[in-house]
C-alpha cells in the first residue's frame, strides 16, 4: 500500500496531440480515486500512464515515494481490472490468478494460499478449475479482480471494469468493488464516464475534460459546488439547468421572466445560472416564479421528471409524483440553492451570499458520516 | 429446418462416386498381378494378390541400386512432411509475432515483401535455392530437403491475421503479471493458437508430403527417395519386354495416400476451429 503521486503528467502523441495536459493529483495511502469524464478525455491515457503502459511525455508518477516513470509495469507494484476482463482464455481461473505470482518466483504453498484467499473473498471457489469462457460475465469480472488482489499490490487500477456488464449487474459489483476496497485499505485509481458510478465508488473524483482538471474533490462537494459549467452539467442526473440570465439590482432575469433574489450580489450582469432539478419547487401563490411551460414528463417511481421550457430555454424539474401536473406551472428555488457562473470562462462564481453557505455544506457532512457508518 | 430431399442425395451420391470411385479403382487394381492389369486394364473387383503385392512394395529392396523399400521411402516422406510442417509453423509463428508484436522500422514494407512471395511458385525460385543448396554441399541431406521450403508466406500471413486477433489486453495484462516478450508467447501466444497450429500443420504437412520437383532435384541418392518419387520410379523400368509393376504402383498409390488422410482425420476438429473459431 502506498500513495500515489502525479505531477505535472502531460501525454503527446507523435502527431502532436497532447492527450493529457499538465495533471496532478496527490492520493493519499488507501484511497479511492475516481477519473470521470467523457470519452477522449483522456482519462483512460492517464491511467495506462501510471500503469506503464503507456510512456509518460511529461512529469513524474511516483509510487510510495518511487519515481516510477521508467519502471517496467510488473515491477511497478500494481495490478489492472480491465474493461473486458482480458483473462487468459486457455487458462483455468486457478491459473489466471496464479499466473503473475508464478512469474514472480512465489512459493507453491504460498500461490496456493494466496488464491484460496482471494477466492474466498470473491466467492469463486468453485469455479477454479472452469475455464474462463465457461464464466457469466459477472463472474469473469470476478475473476480479473481475483487476479489482482492475490497480488497484494500497492494500487489497484480500474479500467471501466463494469462497463460490459448489464445494469442490474453493475449496481451489485459497484458495491462489491467499493466494500473489497475499503476493506482491503489499497490504494485504488478507477476510470469511468458514468457518473453515477463515479458519485458512488470514489473518495474523492476527479473530473477531467480535454486533459484537463475541471476538479477534484469529495463527491458530494463536487455535486453541490462544481467548479464550472462542464462539472455541473457532467455531474448529476438529471444534468444540471444552465440558464443565460442579466442580473439587475436584486433581480435575475431570464428573458422575460424574473427571479428575486432578495438582496444584491456582487457579479457582473451576465452569468449563467446553475438550478439543480431537484432544487425547483412549486412556487406558492403570491409568490415571485418562473413559468414552466410543459412539454413532456418521465416518470422515475420515486419523482418525476418535468421537461418544459422558460423563456425558449429549456429547463428540468424533479418533483414529487404527488403534485398534479399543468400544462404551465410555477416554480421557484431558493436564492441560495443558485449556482452562479462566468458567461465567458464558464468557472463557478463564489457564492456571494454570505451565511447561506453553512446551511448547504451541512448536508454533505451528514452523508459522508453514514456512508462510513456503512 | 430443411427436409432432405431425394435431389440432395443425388448430389451426394455423384460427389461420392465421383470422388471414392478412383481410390476404389485404384485399390482393387493393386490386388490384382501385374500382367493381368497388362492385359485387362483397370479392375473393381478384389484380386486374389492383395497381401502379397503389399508385402512386396512395402519390402522388397528395389529400386536402381536394389536398396530401397517401400517402407524406406515411406519414412522419407514422413519426415520430409512432418519437418516441413513443424518447421513452416515455428518460422511463421516468430516472425508474425515480431510482425505483430514488435515496432521495428519498416515492419509494414517487411510485411508486404513476406506477403508478395505469396505470389511466386517454388518453381520461380528452384534454380537459385538448388544452387545455394549444392554450394553448400546439402544435397542428398534431409536438411536439404527441407530447410530451403520453410519460409512460408502463407503461414507468416495467417499467423499474423491471427495474432491480430488477439485483444491487446491480454498483453497488457501479461506485461502486469511480469511476463517477458518471451514467456508472453510460450505462456499465451502459442496455447491460444493450438487451433492454428493445427489447421496449418495439415495444410503444410499435405504439401510436403506431395513434393515432387524438388525432392526430385536435391536427391540422387535413392535412399532418400520419398513416396512420390517412388511411384514414378516404378514406371520407369519400362525396358524390352518387362511390363511395369502396375499393381506395385497402385499399392504405393495408396499407401502414399494414407498418412495424410489420417493426419486429416486426427486433426479435423482442431482444423475446423482454427478456420473458423472467432472467440478468444
Amino acid at each position: 500500500m502506498a500513495a500515489i503521486n502525479i505531477t505535472n503528467v502531460s501525454k503527446i502523441y507523435s502527431g502532436g496531440v497532447e492527450a493529457v495536459k499538465s495533471v496532478s493529483i496527490d492520493i493519499a495511502d488507501g484511497e479511492f480515486i475516481v477519473l470521470v469524464g467523457p470519452s477522449g478525455c483522456g482519462k483512460s491515457t492517464l491511467l495506462r500512464m501510471v500503469a506503464g503502459l503507456e510512456a509518460i511525455s511529461k512529469g513524474t508518477v511516483e509510487i510510495g515515494d518511487r519515481v516510477i516513470n521508467d519502471v517496467e509495469p510488473a515491477e511497478r507494484d500494481i495490478a489492472m481490472v480491465f474493461q473486458n476482463y482480458a483473462l487468459y482464455p486457455h487458462m483455468t481461473v486457478y491459473n489466471n490468478l496464479a499466473y503473475g505470482l508464478k512469474n514472480r518466483g512465489t512459493p507453491k504453498a504460498e500461490i496456493e494460499a494466496r488464491v484460496a484467499e482471494a477466492a474466498r473473498m470473491l466467492e469463486i471457489e468453485q469455479y477454479l478449475t472452469r475455464k474462463p469462457r465457461a464464466l457469466s460475465g459477472g463472474q469473469r469480472q470476478r475473476v480479473a479482480m481475483g487476479r489482482a488482489i492475490v497480488r497484494k499490490p500497492a494500487a489497484f487500477l480500474f479500467d471501466e471494469p463494469l462497463s460490459n456488464l448489464d445494469a442490474k449487474l453493475r449496481v451489485s459489483m459497484r458495491g462489491e468493488i467499493k466494500q473489497l476496497q475499503k476493506r482491503l485499505g489499497t490504494t485504488s485509481l478507477y476510470v469511468t464516464h458514468d457518473q453515477l458510478e463515479a458519485m458512488t465508488l470514489a473518495d474523492r473524483l476527479v473530473v477531467l475534460n480535454g486533459g484537463q482538471i475541471e476538479q477534484i474533490g469529495r463527491p458530494l462537494d463536487v455535486y453541490h459546488t462544481p467548479a464550472s459549467i462542464f462539472v455541473a452539467s457532467f455531474i448529476g442526473s438529471p444534468a444540471m439547468n444552465l440558464l443565460r440570465g442579466t442580473r439587475e439590482g436584486n433581480l435575475l432575469h431570464f428573458g422575460s421572466q424574473v427571479l428575486d433574489l432578495g438582496r444584491a450580489a456582487a457579479f457582473p450582469g451576465q452569468i449563467t445560472v446553475g438550478i439543480r432539478a431537484e432544487d425547483l419547487r412549486i412556487a406558492t401563490s403570491g409568490e415571485q416564479a418562473l413559468t414552466l411551460k410543459v412539454e413532456y414528463i418521465e416518470e422515475l417511481g420515486a419523482q418525476r421528471l418535468v421537461h418544459g421550457m422558460i423563456d425558449g430555454k429549456k429547463l428540468t424539474a424533479s418533483l414529487s409524483p404527488e403534485i398534479e401536473i399543468d400544462e404551465t406551472m410555477a416554480l421557484t428555488i431558493a436564492p441560495e440553492r443558485l449556482h452562479f457562473f462566468d458567461a465567458d470562462t464558464g468557472k463557478r462564481l463564489d457564492q456571494p451570499f454570505a451565511g447561506a453557505e453553512s446551511g448547504r455544506m451541512s448536508a454533505p457532512a451528514n452523508v459522508i458520516k453514514l456512508e462510513t457508518a456503512l | 429446418m430443411h427436409r432432405t430431399k431425394l435431389f440432395d442425395h443425388v448430389i451426394l451420391m455423384m460427389g461420392v462416386f465421383f470422388m471414392v470411385g478412383p481410390l476404389l479403382v485404384a485399390l482393387m487394381t493393386s490386388s490384382h498381378e501385374a500382367a493381368d492389369i497388362h492385359r485387362n486394364g483397370l479392375q473393381i473387383l478384389p484380386g486374389g494378390h492383395f497381401i502379397d503385392t503389399y508385402t512386396t512394395v512395402l519390402t522388397k529392396q528395389g529400386g536402381f541400386t536394389g536398396k530401397i523399400t517401400g517402407l524406406r521411402m515411406m519414412m522419407n516422406s514422413l519426415i520430409l512432411g512432418i519437418g516441413f510442417a513443424a518447421g513452416k509453423i515455428i518460422l511463421s509463428m516468430l516472425a508474425a509475432y515480431a510482425l505483430v508484436y514488435f515496432r521495428f522500422r519498416f515492419a509494414t514494407i517487411t510485411f508486404w515483401m513476406i506477403f508478395t512471395t505469396l505470389l511466386l511458385p517454388l518453381e520461380v525460385r528452384i534454380l537459385p535455392s538448388y544452387e545455394v543448396m549444392n554450394t553448400l554441399k546439402l544435397t542428398n541431406t534431409y536438411t536439404g530437403l527441407i530447410v530451403p521450403l520453410l519460409a512460408s508466406a502463407t503461414g507468416t500471413f495467417y499467423f499474423r491475421q491471427f495474432f491480430k486477433s488477439i485483444p491487446d489486453e491480454l498483453l497488457e495484462a501479461a506485461r502486469i503479471d511480469g511476463a517477458g516478450p518471451f514467456k508472453f508467447f510460450i505462456d499465451v501466444i502459442v496455447p491460444l493458437s493450438k487451433t492454428m497450429i493445427a489447421a496449418i500443420f495439415i495444410i503444410m504437412f499435405v504439401y510436403g508430403w506431395n513434393q515432387y520437383l524438388w525432392p526430385t532435384l536435391m536427391t540422387t541418392d535413392e535412399s532418400f527417395f520419398t513416396l512420390v518419387r517412388g511411384i514414378k520410379q516404378i514406371l520407369l523400368v519400362w525396358v524390352g519386354s518387362n511390363i511395369p509393376d502396375y499393381n506395385e504402383a497402385f499399392a504405393l498409390a495408396i499407401l502414399a495416400m494414407v498418412p495424410p488422410v489420417m493426419i486429416v482425420m486426427i486433426f479435423q476438429r482442431w482444423f475446423i476451429k482454427g478456420l473458423t473459431e472467432s472467440d478468444k
